[in-house]
Formats: structure tokens, sequence, C-alpha cells
């Protein structure tokens, strides 16, 4: 099975005032019709590693180094033409914030059919058509009306919506979304994970999906990579991660979540705070706050272990359970 | 006596009246209703953001408040805190009426709030020390004295006065700042922390620490807690009692496990399946609830949420119904459904 | 707190706490052409504030006969005027008087417009209605037209001329620092204040005016040069400073006819003026970035 996305020793250096490595020797890769959840916290290195699959980075401040393959093409030599003509149509990308992604002097209907005449070339009326079957797809009520709405028009979760209907005008064969779900109240955020779930489905997209949130990784992500620090710590299958992590990164977020916890119980916590990201990793960076830190941790950077299938960890305790299984 | 040793001046706590048995906060009928300028030809709306709401508070227990946006809850807690006059409602803090028996300054010394924006809520002009000083100065307090009880409390949040005193906003993260507005808040020596989604923009990791930080700093100081938020996981964790809001009205309120267990309401019921599902085995399959969140202004008629909830009859579109018991514990739902022999299929007593 | 949370707060940036001015300070300094720009304009104000111990020829007396020379006579660097006066003194002299009118009513605008503003953006409601109509029926009136007008009405005379500016300028200050704090106001720390149980005073100094003092006054900045080509035209009109006083405004008036034989020196006063304005507005742009720091 080919992989459509490869990303191999990535790292990402912002420069200015203040020097940021925000994303460290980061690989990864994303197959045919798999939904891969990076989750992390702030300051991980997760968006950063997202926009970086469509350069959507400041180009003055950004240093990238790595490869990025999408479906076998290098994106970080392209050149603006092909970046244009690969936004929106091979890759395509929903935020947080619809506000974004959608232009407020336009409606709905126009932006959707600007996309579809931009990447294939159809007519005025045959784009409309592709935008009112779009609006229907992602269940906005009465779509043919809506075509001529104003995103200020909308409530929240419909822009939400409308946002995923431009994105997946084109049928993008890869889908990266940025923490879409994180501003909607919860009845709406379900709505909204089950609809992509739904159309990962239909359209047979892969998926990037960011997020913060254990319960929305559960509920629409089949392998999970974790990042701290700009690097991903761990990888494996959905249940591999919330059951049974072997990274203590992982197990600390685990333990510290309020859900199940007994009232009056104290929380788990991860004590300390993350590393501030001004000078590339030589050690662990988890280290400083982690109780199964040991001499090694701190000296050297702790070993990618390969467990096989897709499961990874950066952690010496994973170099002795994959020692221990041999 | 040098300086090491001497007792940091804390303002004294409003003082206790009435004892145990007397609610700590008793809200009657708090109504807020915000005109909005229609253009020349369409009728002027109204948002009603907050309704009738009535809930007490006893002396020591954690109230959470839950409902998504445009339920009212932030507005009602600016209303409680007098930042904003309410168009009708009593609010009695320790059997004493706001405004009459109790004034407005006191009432700042038994209640205050933290609120969720961590960086809006200190001007980043003043230094840590500076912030959190200006309450206790503001109520007479000398300059010195106040600067070694922000000290203090900066210990008291976790945060080494040393290091943190002289620092600026912009300079500190956000789980530390959100410290900072804790120990803010605790520098008039409340009896009431109002906490307005203190731990929703934080890291899940920091929102661990701080909340185990609330949890000693409510045994330490003997706090009464309101706790608003739309993280139904936490509500369940912090609160003995939970007050569930929709569209500017109090739906349903209980102890927060009865609640959980057994919702009375049709809304609870959805946003409580709403949740994520925690079992990588197990997701949700179809959504509890489809649309958005209504918009609080012209809400519904009668039953505000019968316009989405899948057992609404003729009845609920009429009068709003009252919030009435479920159970002689304290369990109150504001759903037909619930009050025996209201007219609804679906009522306790009702007749096949 | 364990002793893994205390190294991870040590941990935790060591820089001393910067004060927000401190840093705008900095980042000035390090703002090439902002730091081009205060020299030329610090020349400019020693050189007139020093002008009587500077060595300079007398601008008041002039000569017949050496009227108009150009720009690189010996004893006459810059020239000389229409009255044979030095153009390098009157300039220098007409610093004096030219810098004032320029900056003083920007000042005093900025001191009675703030004040106003402050009240009218945290009153809000009629006050603030009462305070911003009546600030929008002078808004509403060309400056031009309105210093010439009120200069009309008062009369000629430097002092004057600085009243009337000050009335132009103290409405548009108003606009700007009503709509900064009304800003301010509704931040969440204002609102934490007013919980604490401070006043309305207390609060309007300890907490607005700190915040809403910085994109003033670089408004403020920037109306220097617009108070100096005003009061220029002023003088141009005779409104303003009087002859034989040296102002650049007025030198350009009287110097006006002699730009078909020496264009140079007739032009000299403007050079000034546009020197003066250019580097104020280019300080002031220099300020606004500094101040925009979103750390």
């Amino acid at each position: 099975m080919t992989n459509l996305v490869e990303i191999d020793h990535l790292n990402i250096r912002f420069t200015g005032e203040r020097t940021v490595h925000a994303v460290n020797d980061l690989s990864l890769t994303l197959g045919e019709g798999e939904v891969l959840g990076l989750l992390g916290e702030s300051g991980s290195g997760k968006s950063v590693t997202l926009r970086a699959l469509m350069r959507l980075l400041p180009r003055q401040r950004t240093q990238i180094s790595g490869s990025v393959k999408v479906l076998g093409n290098d994106v970080l030599a392209m050149s603006d033409e092909e970046l244009s003509d690969f936004r929106g149509q091979t890759v395509s990308m929903i935020f947080q914030e619809p506000a974004l992604a959608l232009d407020p002097v336009y409606t709905i209907g126009r932006q959707i059919a600007e996309t579809v005449m931009r990447h294939e070339g159809k007519s005025q009326t045959d784009a409309m058509a592709r935008a009112l079957e779009m609006l229907e797809v992602v269940r906005i009520p009465s779509a043919k009306r809506r075509l001529g709405a104003y995103p200020h028009e909308m409530s929240g979760g419909m822009r939400q919506r409308a946002m995923i209907a431009l994105a997946l005008s084109c049928k993008p064969r890869i889908l990266l979304a940025d923490e879409p779900t994180t501003a909607l109240d919860a009845t709406v955020q379900i709505q909204i994970l089950l609809l992509l779930r739904e159309l990962q489905r239909a359209f047979g997209m892969s998926v990037i999906f960011v997020t913060h949130d254990i319960g929305v990784a559960i509920e629409i992500c089949d392998r999970v990579a974790v990042m701290y620090a700009g690097q991903i710590v761990e990888t494996g299958t959905l249940s591999q991660i919330v059951r049974s992590p072997l990274h203590p990164y992982p197990r600390g977020l685990l333990a510290s979540t309020t859900h199940g916890a007994r009232r009056g119980e104290r929380l788990g916590t991860i004590p300390g705070t993350p590393p501030s990201l001004d000078k590339a990793p030589t050690s662990c960076s988890f280290a400083p706050r982690c109780a199964s830190a040991e001499a090694r941790c701190s000296e050297a950077l702790p070993p990618a272990v390969d467990m096989g299938a897709g499961r990874m960890a950066r952690c010496i305790l994973a170099e002795r359970a994959a020692i221990e299984s041999a | 006596m040098s300086e090491a040793t001497a007792p940091v001046d804390m303002l004294e706590p409003v003082e206790d009246r009435g004892g145990v048995a007397q609610p700590l906060l008793q809200v009657t009928g708090l109504t807020k209703h915000f005109p909005v300028r229609g253009d020349l030809f369409s009728a002027r709306k109204t948002v009603r953001a907050v309704d009738n709401v009535s809930f007490s508070v006893l002396k020591g227990e954690t109230v959470g408040i839950v409902g998504e946006s445009g339920c009212g809850k932030s507005t009602t807690a600016r209303l409680l805190m007098h930042l904003m006059k309410s168009d009708a409602g009593d609010v009695v803090y320790d059997g004493m009426q706001v405004g009459r028996a109790l004034s407005l300054r006191e009432l700042r010394r038994g209640m205050q709030m933290v609120f969720q924006d961590s960086y809006a809520s200190l001007n980043p002009r003043l230094t840590i020390e500076e912030s959190i000083a200006f309450g206790p100065k503001v109520h007479g307090m000398a300059d010195q004295a106040a600067r070694k009880l922000s000290h203090e409390l900066l210990g008291k949040v976790g945060l080494r006065p040393e290091i943190f005193a002289n620092r600026y906003p912009h300079e500190i993260s956000g789980g530390q700042r959100q410290r900072v507005n804790i120990a803010r808040a605790l520098a008039l020596s409340p009896r009431l922390v109002i906490l307005d989604e203190a731990v929703s923009a934080l890291d899940k990791s920091v929102e661990a620490q701080v909340l185990n930080l609330l949890a000693d700093l409510k045994r330490e100081f003997g706090l009464t807690y309101l706790f608003i938020s739309h993280d139904l996981n936490v509500v369940r964790y912090i609160s003995d009692r939970v007050l569930v809001m929709y569209l500017g009205e109090v739906v349903e309120l209980g102890p927060v496990d009865k609640v959980w267990d057994e919702p009375a309401h049709p809304y609870t019921r959805a946003l409580l399946a709403a949740m994520p599902s925690s079992d990588p085995d197990n997701r949700t399959k179809t959504p509890p609830i489809s649309g958005d969140p209504p918009n609080p202004i012209d809400p519904p008629s009668g039953c505000r949420f019968h316009t989405r909830c899948p057992f609404a009859e003729p009845l609920c579109a009429g009068a709003t119904p009252k919030l009435s018991a479920v159970d002689a514990r304290g369990h109150e739902a504001a759903c037909y459904m619930a009050i025996p022999g209201s007219g609804h299929s679906r009522a306790p007593g009702a007749s096949a | 707190m364990s002793a893994i949370t205390d190294a991870a707060l040590q941990a935790a940036p060591s820089t001393r706490a910067r004060g927000y001015w401190a840093t705008v300070g900095r980042r000035i300094t390090r703002d090439k052409v902002s730091m081009v720009c205060a020299f030329i304009l610090l020349l400019i104000f020693l050189s007139a504030l020093l002008a009587p111990w500077l060595g300079l020829a007398d601008p008041y007396q002039g000569s017949m006969i050496r009227r108009l020379r150009h720009v690189g006579t010996p004893n006459y660097p810059l020239g000389t005027d229409e009255l044979g006066r030095d153009m390098l003194a009157r300039l220098i002299y007409g610093g004096r008087l030219s810098l004032i009118v320029g900056i003083l009513p920007v000042i005093l605008a900025f001191v009675v417009g703030t004040s106003l503003g402050l009240v009218a953006g945290y009153a809000g409601g009629r006050v603030n209605t009462a305070i911003m109509r009546t600030v929008d029926v002078f808004y509403a009136f060309p400056s031009v037209l309105l210093a010439i007008a009120i200069s009309g009405a008062l009369g000629a005379g430097i002092v004057n001329s600085i009243v009337s500016l000050t009335i132009v300028f103290v409405p548009q200050i108003t606009r700007v620092a009503e709509s900064v704090t009304t800003g301010v106001r509704n931040m969440d720390f204002v609102e934490a204040a007013r919980a604490s149980g401070a006043g309305a005073l207390t609060i309007m100094r300890v907490h607005i005016l700190g915040n809403v003092l910085g994109p003033i006054f670089v408004y403020a900045t920037g109306l220097i040069s617009v108070s100096m080509i005003l009061a220029a035209g002023l003088s141009f009109l005779g409104l303003g400073t009087k002859p034989p006083e040296p102002e650049w405004g007025l030198m350009l008036n009287t110097l006006r006819t002699a730009i078909y034989v020496n264009p140079w020196v007739a032009a000299l006063p403007g050079v000034m003026i546009f020197a003066v304005s250019i580097c104020f507005n280019l300080l002031s742009d220099g300020m606004r970035s500094a101040m925009d720091i979103r750390n």
C-alpha cells in the first residue's frame, strides 16, 4: 500500500526576534483512506506541521528542511503555480475558525463555485450546481436558499459546514483539519465530527486531524500520533494510544483527564510546563517533567523505537518493552 | 518584629451570618433583556438573555452551571457580580439583600470572579504584583501591606513571588496567568468565587493542575464556588450540584450525579449524549440533536426547547413549564414530562 | 509543590521583567529610519534652542544691497532673503516660532482631547453622546477653514494661532481617545477592576490611561506636521506671525515673489517645514510599529 503522504525528518524553524524550533525531526506517513490524528497541546507543533503540508507558513521567517511528499510530489520544491493547483484540489484544509476560510464579502455559493471553476475549469452554471450539491452533502438545511447567503448570516455550526463544503468541493484526496470543532458547542461538535466521518468514507479521503481533545480523537481517528515539543513521541492505532500508551506523556495526559475522575480525589497531573523551543532538542524534551526519567534521558535524544505495524514510541521505556517482547 | 515573621494582613472576609443552614447566595427571578435596535422597517427585537433564573448556593458547596452558547450563563455571572444591572430579580447574599441590607461595595468583598480569557483579564501595563494588590488597596489597605499580601497569595497559588511578582502578563504562560487571576480574586478574601469558564482555555494538563489548586484553595479558605463551564466532564468532577441552562432559562438542576445519571430534561439528555465517546470501540453513531443552538433573539414561545425536542407536544408551545421537583432530594426539571398531571402524554400519572 | 514543578518554574524565562515602555524604547532604538528622523529633529531643536549662542548673523539686520544673494555666498551660506537678511539665521531663529506653533497646539489638544475622550469613552450613554456629538460639530468643518475662521475672529498673532490650532485639533484627538477608551473599557481586566469595587476615577487612572496613551500619542505625533503646515498657512495668509518675526510660513509668503529671481532661497523655508513634518511622521510610524507588540 503506497502512502499518500510521507514526511521524513522534517525540521521547521521560525526566525525573527526569537528563534522557535517548532518542529524537530518529524516523520510520519498517511495511508490511503485513513484518518490520522495529531494529538498535542498548544506549542506542540501540530498546526505548524499541518500547514507545512500545504506550504502555508510565512516564507521569510520560516526555515524548513527535510522532505514532504504528497502523492509522490515534493511539496517543498513546488513552484507557486504548482502550489496553487495543488491546494484545494489535491489537498484541502479546514480551520478552527471558519472566518479564516470564508470571505465575508462573497456569498457561499459564489465562493464554492469559484474554487470549482478555478480547479476543474467548469462553467459557472456547472460550478453552481456543484456548490448546491456540496451544501446538500454537508446537510445545510434549505441549501438552495443558502447558496446566496453570506457567511455572517449563518450560525457557527452552519459556517463550519459551509467551510467543509468549500474544502471538499473539488474532491481532494487529502483533507487537513486543524481543530475544526474546538470552537463549537458540544451538540454541534458531535454533528460535525459525525459528518466528517461520513464524508471521509463517502469520498474515500485520507485525513490528518489535529486536535488537543482525546475525546474528539476517539470519535474520528483511526491512528493517532502524539506530539510534544515539536516531535512525535508516540504513534499507534487509536486503541493502542488510548488504552495502553507507552510514552509517559500520553500516559500523563490520560491520567489527568477529568473524565471518570472521582470527585474529591486529586487529578493526576504532569508537573511543570512544556519547554521553550528556542534551541533544537539534544535530549528528551519531556525528561524534566517525567517521573520515569533516567540519567540517559537528559544526555541524548531518545531512540525512536519501531515496534512494527505502525507503532512507534520515542522513549527508552519503549526500547525496553520491545526488547522484552522480542 | 522583622519583616519575615510579621503576619500578612489579609482583609477580613465578610462576616458569616445565619450559619450553615442559610444559603450563601439566593437568586430569585433574575432577568436581563437586551433590546436589539432593528432597522427602520423591522420591529424592535429583544435578546432575552436571562429569564427568571432562580437558584441557591449553599455555603461550602460547588455549584456548576452548564449550557451552550446563548444560554445566558456568562450573563448570569455578570448579573450576580452586579457588573450589569438586571431588569428584575433579587440577589440575596447570606441573608442580606444586595442593594438594601448589603451595599455593592460590601458585596464586592464577599463575591469575586475569575474570567475565561486569562490574558484579557490582566492589565498589560501592570506587574502581576500590582494587579493583585489593586483590589485590597481600593478597600483601604496600605501599599506595602497590599504588596506583601500579593506575594503571599502568589505563593498560595503555586507561583514563586521572587520570580513572578515583577513580571508582566505577556511574559508568563496561560496557566500561570490563570493562577494569577485566582490569586487576584482571593485578595479581597471573598467567600464566594465565580469561575466563568476559568479553565476552558487551558491545555488539559494545565487544567488538571489548576483544578487541583482550586480544590486546595477551597479547603484552605473555606470557599464556595460557582463553576460555569461547557465541559461536562469537568463540571461532573468538581461540582456538588449543577444547573443546566438553555436560552436564558434554567431547565434542570440537582445533585450532579443524579442529573448526569438520570437526566429528566430532554436537553440535558442531548447534552450528555453529545459528549465524545471515551471508548474507541463504541463511538457515537448518531448525533443526539440536530441544528445549532438557536439565537436568544425572540426565542420560541412556551418551552424554549420545544422546537428541537423529540417529545414535543402542542402544550409545550403554550406556557413555559416551571421548574418542578423530580425527586425529594433537590432534583428539579422544567419539563412537562416531569410534571405530574401536566397534560403531556409522558407525564407521570397521565392516562395512557 | 513538587521539586519538579519548582525546577520547571525556574526554567521559565529568566529575563528580568521589562516594562512596556522600556520594550517600546528598545524596539524604536533599533529602527534605523526612526533614529535618523529623531537625530534630524534633535539637530533642528537644538539649533533653534541655542540660536543666540551659535554665532549667527542678526536675523533682523537687512541690507538693500545684499538682497536675494544665492546659496553659498561667502558670509551668507544659505543666501539672503528679499530684505537682505541672512537666511541661515532666519531659518534657525524661525525654527523657534515654527516649532512652538507646531508642537504646542498638539500638546494642549492632547491634554484636553484625551481627558474628554477618556470621560466620553468610559461613561458611555448620554455623557458620551453629549461630548461626541459636540465634537462632531467641530469635526464637520475642514481643518484649514476652521483654523482660518477662528484666527480671523481672534485676530493675527502667534498666541491666537496657537489657540485656533488647538481648537482644531481637540475634536480629532477626542475622537481617537474615545474610540480607544471604548475598546479598552470592555476588556475583562476593567470588568475585574470594577468587580473589586474600584470607583470610576481610580479605574480610569490605573487601568485605562496607561493603555490608551500609546495610540493617542502616536496619532498626536502625526498631527504635529499638520499643525506646522497649518500654522505656516495661517502666517502665509497674514493671520499668524507678524513680520519681521522669522517664521517659516511667513518666510514662504514673503519670499513668494522672489521665486523667479532666486528659487533656491525661496524654497528653503518650505524645505524646513517639509523636513520637520516628514521626520515627525516617520517617527510616529516608527512608534506605532514599536508599540504594536504581540508577544
